[in-house]
């Protein structure tokens, strides 16, 4: 690895779920705190920090639980893609030379229940949040409902993609969902959204995620063995692409921003997505990992429902998907989640993810996120 | 039309009191690329060109893809009496693909493809008593029959 490059030297995690008597931030506090001990390191070692949330305050005010130590502190915003932009800061902020040692950190606390976005922030009518079209789990709902017919992926695959959630999920100490569900429990629980049921969708939630990074050629001076970042993109959608919260779309179709972030992230790190051994991507439900299977190139549009038939996407699986349990057993704490992806790949080419470990010892791996209005970050990163 | 209102007039290319068989919904096109919006805007998401027109759009198109909204949601939505679930889809009209209600709700009458047409169904009411009415599209066949 040339000395132009970033490693990821320390993570840490604040559990994922409900959890009663800690704030927000809280939970990112113990985050850096876990991350910097994972790194051996101390706050005032940090040079740069980058971090967000959506609804627990500002990052940079974490300085006052960490200590003053005149680090700059640089709160990024960019809702489910926050994480993914903290860490394209912290990357940047080394590679451009500005600090040799740097942290991404991103941690929310949601109230239960769906996300309720008010129209005026997206430049949308009040009516169109009046009439019922206000929600992303209808986006969702849609989207995978034409994929579907599109390309004859069954409700039994929808089922299936929960169930490997919930069941990795039992896996994590981490995770909030730690109970198994059967296929058939998944597909019999209530209607959300057709064609989604409550089991298919994740929920907001709680947790934070810290990362340590560092120049690659100073990354043997930590005690974890380094995991390499090779790679970390940020799209956001073109003219004719299917997103969320949109009254209309053009005839003409384009790419969305997950195909040209994912896209960027594999020539940027020279490795393709037929070479990746572990694989986080955004489930907000079952659908969207199915279709973002796709969208990203890891696999062929149609072909995930032989795969997930077969049991591919599993731990033991060729090509292991979302093996914390994902959104899905995780929750949604939106300026923690995409971190969280990379804190799994980490662990998991480290070898050190437990019960959930790949077996196969992988040296790569592929995170990506998605979220509104249009935006996606994806990572590669390996040993 | 005393006792009702549309829930945002800016939608609709003929004006309040039209009869219900005969209201469009009112896009914007662009001048210079023909690019279709809807809702109507000032400017171009595609070209970046300012002034579009507003143009009325066709009462007919076919079921892009939907879904049905099970559960109430929360504000900013309003309903008035007990919660009904509700379709939601996106209809190609030609030119531009709107998303809005469905009259129908059950998933296994709907299908991709299927025609629809326009209608006007009430949403909720205002505390003054006004019912509030929007675009919604139903099944061609269902209308006919
Ligand atoms: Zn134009």
């Amino acid at each position: 690895m040339s000395v132009d490059g970033v490693a990821v030297v320390g993570v840490g995690i604040h559990r994922f779920g409900r959890i009663e008597g800690v704030s927000g931030r809280g939970m990112g506090a113990h985050a850096v705190r876990e991350a910097l001990a994972d790194a051996g390191l101390a706050w005032e070692d940090v040079q740069c920090a980058f971090g967000g949330s959506y609804s627990s305050g500002d990052a940079d005010s974490l300085v006052s639980d960490l200590g003053l130590t005149g680090v700059p502190f640089v709160n990024v915003a960019n809702g489910c893609g926050t994480g993914g932009s903290a860490l394209l800061a912290a990357r940047n902020a080394i590679l451009s030379g500005q600090c040799d040692t740097a942290v991404a950190v991103g941690f929310d606390k949601h109230p239960p229940g769906a996300f309720n976005e008010d129209p005026a922030n997206l430049g949308l009518g009040a009516w169109y949040g009046q009439t019922g079209m206000m929600l992303t789990t209808q986006f969702f709902a849609m989207k995978i409902q034409r994929y579907m017919s599109e390309y004859g992926i069954s409700h039994a695959t929808l089922s299936r993609v929960a169930a490997k959630a919930f069941r990795n999920g039992s896996l994590n100490p981490y995770a909030w969902r730690r109970t198994p569900l059967s296929v058939e429990q998944i597909a019999a629980a209530p209607m959300i959204n057709y064609p989604l049921t409550q089991y298919m969708f994740c929920s907001p939630g709680e947790g934070a995620v810290a990362l340590v990074l560092t120049r690659a050629d100073r990354a043997g001076e930590f005690p974890a063995p380094p995991v390499y970042l090779r790679a970390v993109e940020f799209r956001s959608r073109r003219f004719g692409s299917f997103e969320v919260y949109s009254p209309w779309l053009s005839p003409q179709r384009a790419e969305g921003p997950t195909v040209e972030a994912a896209r960027a992230a594999f020539e940027a790190a020279g490795i393709g997505p037929e070479e990746i051994d572990v694989a986080q991507v955004q489930d907000t439900e079952s659908g969207a990992e199915i279709m973002h299977m796709a969208e990203t190139g890891l696999c062929a549009h149609g072909e995930q429902e032989q795969l997930i038939a077969q049991g591919a996407t599993e731990i033991g699986g060729r090509l292991p998907v979302n093996t914390d349990g994902g959104v899905l057993a995780n929750g949604e704490p939106i300026g923690a989640s995409g971190l969280r992806q990379v804190h799994e790949v980490v662990l998991q080419l480290r070898g050190s993810a437990g019960r959930r470990q790949v077996p196969s010892g992988p040296r790569t791996g592929f995170t990506h996120v998605y979220g509104a209005p249009g935006i996606s970050v994806c990572t590669v990163l390996s040993r | 039309m005393s006792g009702t209102r549309l829930v945002d007039e800016s939608l609709f290319f003929d004006p309040p009191g039209t009869p219900p068989d005969g209201v469009r919904l009112a896009g914007g096109e662009c001048g210079g690329c023909a690019t279709t919006t809807f809702p109507a805007q000032d400017s171009c998401p595609r070209c970046g060109a300012v002034g579009m027109e507003r143009v009325p759009l066709p009462r007919e198109g076919r079921l892009w893809a939907f879904t049905v909204q099970n559960f109430e949601p929360k504000p900013p939505y309003r309903s008035s009496g007990p919660f009904v679930p509700y379709g939601v889809g996106y209809v190609d009209l030609g030119p531009v693909l709107v998303e809005s209600r469905l009259t129908e709700n059950d998933p296994a009458r709907l299908r991709t493809g299927q025609a629809m047409r326009l209608c006007l169904v009430p949403v909720f009411t205002d505390e003054d008593g006004v019912q509030v009415l929007t675009y919604a599209f139903g099944r061609v066949d269902e209308g006919e029959r």
